[in-house]
């Protein structure tokens, strides 16, 4: 009994833990509107050990104390646009879990787009072809076919 | 008939060029020219960031002294817990023996176990200074250890390396830019 007990808390403890791989509670802001702030920064982050990870969810060292860098610039007043600038400064735009647009990402970018563009371009010429060559249907009955449809028809 | 055999061709010929792409990727993987996870440095053509740090027995290091030194030298990150770190050994001592002064900064490794390990592996640098709770490190935009930096004469970073040097990494690319970088005039 007891220990099912200790079961349901220890569930009911792990359902409620927030998202992502915080699991000291002392990394977390005391402050919740703060403590949303630095989450959805770190989330925007890669983490550079795991690289496919954000900063938020990676259990690697280095990005705990990115996460502890982010947590002290919220405290110290710093912009969501500054603490991301001090990341891409010292790990370039890789950190980014999404990419800027620039030469390098233009094709990234442009390639949905691009593909949009090339697709409507053939239906447009499908469809216009098909307008100026339209389906011909079989040729009308002459007359004595008539009749003899007629005939078959109509005995 | 003619075309549409042509565009059932189409999805083969484009698997031909993707096969062909992988197959020099993957080569030059092997040959440890290409490394997918390896990001570029952002110090690179740039001086180090300032910063200073406690050294292990005698001088620490400062930003200032790499932003002005004397010749050009190797800055390497290290831990005496990490695996890569012990395979280079060899490497650094054959670089330090051959003139090229190199400057360690152990990252979060408690200064008595970096002791331990030097005196087990022998000590190739000529200055260690201590990052233990990793920041400096961060500010270099280092992601792991070991990490080495190639600094000319000028204080400008040229390479960094990230992950055990090797003597094909050496021939490669560390000894024609060290070369380089002694030639008067020429940076």
């Amino acid at each position: 009994m007891i220990r099912a007990l200790w079961a349901a808390m220890l569930f009911l403890a792990l359902a409620i833990s927030p998202a992502g791989a915080v699991s000291d509670p002392n990394e977390l802001l005391s402050n919740p509107a703060q403590e949303a702030r630095a989450e959805t920064i770190g989330q925007t982050l890669r983490c550079l050990v795991c690289q496919n990870e954000s900063i938020e969810d990676s259990n690697a060292d280095l990005a705990r104390d990115i996460r502890t860098i982010i947590r002290q610039q919220v405290v110290a007043g710093s912009t969501d646009h500054q603490i991301v600038a001090y990341m891409v400064q010292r790990y370039g735009t890789f950190i980014l879990l999404k990419p800027p647009f620039n030469p390098l990402t233009a094709i990234l970018w442009i390639t949905p787009i691009l593909a949009l563009v090339v697709g409507l371009g053939i239906a447009f010429i499908a469809m216009r072809q098909r307008r100026r060559h339209p389906i011909q249907g079989p040729p009308p009955l002459s007359e004595a076919e008539r009749i003899r449809l007629e005939t078959i028809l109509h005995p | 008939m003619n075309g549409r055999r042509l565009l059932l061709g189409a999805p083969l010929a484009v698997l031909a060029v993707a096969a062909g792409g992988w197959a020099v990727m993957l080569d030059r993987m092997r040959e440890g020219e290409f490394d997918p996870h390896t990001l570029p440095s952002q110090l690179i053509g740039r001086t180090v960031p300032d910063f200073s740090l406690p050294g292990l027995t005698g001088d620490g290091i400062t930003g200032a002294d790499l932003q002005h030194p004397r010749q050009p030298m190797l800055v390497n990150f290290f831990a005496s817990w990490c695996v890569p770190c012990l395979e280079e050994g060899g490497v650094l001592t054959e670089l330090a023996k051959q003139g090229l002064p190199i400057w360690g900064i152990t990252y979060k490794d408690q200064p008595a176990a970096t002791k331990g390990f030097l005196g087990r592996q022998g000590n190739p640098y000529a200055r260690i200074a201590v990052d233990l709770p990793g920041r400096v490190a961060i500010d270099w935009g280092v992601y792991g250890v070991p990490e080495t930096y190639f600094i000319d004469g000028g204080g400008i970073v040229r390479w960094r390396y990230a992950g055990a040097l090797t003597d094909t990494v050496l021939d490669r690319d560390l000894l024609p830019l060290w070369q380089r970088a002694q030639k008067p005039g020429t940076s």
